[in-house]
């Protein structure tokens, strides 16, 4: 049996803890009511299976929730096109999994150092003049902390203390501009074998990010940053 | 109800609905002292509240007329910034008038901002081109507001880590499936946990109903009505951020006049209209169209913006089914129902309507009832109580 024109075919990876091993069900969605593979999921929870436990929030690649691989990739379900007669949708790797496709966001942030900040300053277009009582625009990070660089990370697979891609970039861009922040302590946390050296420049990561950080650049940013210190003798770790 | 001993355990509250409004009175009754339970279907935040706009409204978009929306909005638009910094662009708004019939509704829009305490600054078209070059350059004029925008997602979610670290259990995935009754008094919830396939009973002193546009959904398991009329809009998040400031329409409120900047996005809402179930996301085509008509008349370069995504949300406004069916017509003030008055329906109280802006005073609303009914003197802490960051929710 295969999936009909009218309808598109999803394999679905379930798994509940106190329901044996992890399978894959699948099931037949109209092809007018996936035309995202998160609009595909929330159908199936709607008409298919009420229990199916799925993130989701905002629905255009804002807030990182939903973030889940498909057909074999990283992707953020609610701008992810279902564009093949079969649709695989598995969790995201290297984040343990809760149930079905939710894994547990805590393992992504405790690779974070404590405390990183939310704003940076606007990419504001420069000919724009900024409104009197305001020094300058601030503006959200692009990284929504969906966790698919960490997925698609070939280290992360094999070292499970390995700070990962999202946490580098961000040391990376507190670099880039410190608003008063530690760097030294920052680099000495990046400055570890679990951390920016650990990186083989796989560059799955940027091909994996929804929010156009370029984790992989960034990371090559920081090893520079470290380099420059460790010749200068002023290495934060020495 | 049985009276409570002051002296015994604290009340235990269970609160039905993980968006901006039932995080929000989890934190304020958690601040309070009571025992705090909230149940949420999804994920937190996964109704409703994640796929509003990301607009922090100054009011000014009520002001003319919705008076006592537009207070609302500017109170808390005031108090937000201070118990959430870091989650709100400091990016202010432009009210902007194109034609002629916009021009007309300018002087009882500054009286409005006026009468509802909003800061209102007129500015004249060059003035508003050297804020925002890629406005259309026809404008005739413009006023700046504190607008802002927020993440929908995570400035909620500070509640949430706000309201564990005082001890409130928060458990998401758990759907209610039922609502627990023994003569005319409601007791607790019945529910289904989704990560574990299990089902369950939850005992409560109170429950309350924070289930946005399916709290009728909800209150029919406890065979009462709320009057309430789910009514979606369809938003389009373009590539590119077209714009710094939040950009609106100078016009009574209508389709396609918001653009919020998000990241590097910019986002064109909304439309309204009625459904009678909140979980259709069906996105009428037509709707999508006019996003990209209305939005490229404020910044012509929507039109040629490439779209990241289309969406909908149901807003959960108040008004009875017989109301007229576009939605735009009802207030977006909130109100609470204690069932016990309305239907004779001990233990059992709703709250609903309003936005994501207000969702800490329709917090501190409803927690003010929740307490009076169970006796407990605690005053509302939330104003002045600054607010854990987002990543603490992922806290052990």
């Amino acid at each position: 049996m295969s999936a009909t024109a009218q309808t598109r075919r999803f394999r679905v990876y379930r798994y509940a803890r106190e329901d044996g091993p992890a399978r894959f069900d699948e099931f037949d969605v109209p092809a007018a009511e996936a035309g995202t593979v998160l609009e595909g999921l929330r159908w199936i929870e709607v008409h298919g299976d009420p229990s199916l436990a799925i993130r989701h929030s905002c629905f255009h690649a804002s807030c990182g929730t939903c973030g889940v691989r498909v057909n074999g990739r990283e992707g953020l379900a609610c701008v992810t096109p279902v564009d093949t007669d079969t649709v695989t949708v598995e969790p995201v790797a290297n984040i343990p999994v809760l149930a079905d496709l939710v894994v547990d966001m805590r393992a992504f942030v405790d690779r974070y150092p404590p405390q990183h900040p939310l704003l940076r300053d606007s990419e504001a277009r420069p000919e724009a003049d900024v409104p009197e009582g305001i020094d300058a625009y601030e503006r959200f990070e692009d990284c929504i902390e969906c966790g698919l660089c960490l997925s698609a990370c070939p280290i992360a697979a094999t070292d499970d203390r390995y700070v990962g891609p999202a946490a580098l970039a961000w040391a990376q861009r507190v670099l880039e501009e410190p608003r008063g922040a530690d760097v030294d302590a920052i680099l000495a946390w990046a400055d570890d074998e679990h951390g920016a050296w650990q990186c083989h420049a796989a560059f799955q990561c940027t091909e994996a990010c929804p929010s156009e950080v370029f984790p992989a650049q960034r990371i090559m940013k920081l090893r520079r940053e470290l380099t420059k210190r460790r010749l200068s003798g002023s290495s934060p770790s020495s | 109800m049985a009276v409570r001993d002051p002296r015994s355990a604290p009340a235990h509250v269970l609160i039905v609905g993980g968006g901006g409004t039932g995080g929000a009175l989890a934190h304020d009754l958690a601040l309070r002292g009571l025992k705090v339970t909230l149940v949420e279907r999804g994920e937190f935040t996964s109704g409703t509240t994640g796929r509003h706009h990301g607009l922090l409204h100054s009011g000014a978009r009520y002001a003319v007329n919705d008076h006592e929306s537009a207070v609302e909005c500017i109170q808390e638009n005031t108090l937000l910034r201070r118990i959430a910094p870091g989650s709100f662009e400091e990016n202010d708004g432009l009210f902007v008038a194109i034609t002629d019939e916009d021009m007309e509704f300018l002087p009882p829009f500054l009286a409005g901002c006026e009468a509802s305490g909003i800061p209102a600054q007129p500015l004249t078209a060059a003035e508003a081109l050297r804020l925002e070059p890629l406005l259309n350059p026809t404008l005739r004029a413009a006023v700046r507001v504190p607008d802002a925008t927020m993440d929908a997602m995570r400035m909620p979610l500070r509640f949430f880590a706000s309201a564990r670290a005082n001890g409130a259990e928060l458990l998401n995935h758990l759907e209610v499936t039922g609502v627990l009754q023994q003569g005319g008094v409601v007791g607790g919830v019945a529910y289904r946990d989704h990560v574990n396939g299990r089902d369950g009973q939850i005992r409560a002193d109170l429950v309350v109903n924070a289930s946005g546009p399916w709290s009728e959904q909800v209150a029919t398991m406890a065979g009462v009505d709320v009057p309430i009329r789910p009514s979606p809009g369809v938003m389009v998040a373009l590539r590119g951020r077209l714009c710094n400031m939040v950009v609106n329409r100078l016009h009574a409120s209508g389709d396609g006049d918001i653009l919020v900047p998000q990241r590097g996005l910019t986002v064109v809402g909304t439309s309204s209209w009625v459904v009678t179930d909140p979980d259709d996301l069906t996105i009428p085509p037509d709707h999508v169209q006019r996003m990209e008509d209305e939005g490229s008349k404020l910044i012509p370069a929507v039109r040629d913006a490439p779209v990241r995504a289309t969406w909908s949300a149901a807003r959960p406004l108040i008004g009875s089914r017989d109301q007229a069916d576009s939605g735009r017509e009802l207030s977006r003030t909130f109100e609470t129902i204690d069932h016990a008055v309305v239907d004779g329906v001990e233990g059992f109280v709703t709250i609903t309507g309003g936005k994501a802006t207000t969702l800490r005073g329709m917090a501190e609303h409803c927690a003010d009832v929740v307490c009076r009914k169970l006796d407990v003197q605690e005053p509302c802490r939330t104003r002045d109580t600054v607010l854990l960051p987002h990543t603490a929710y992922y806290a052990a």
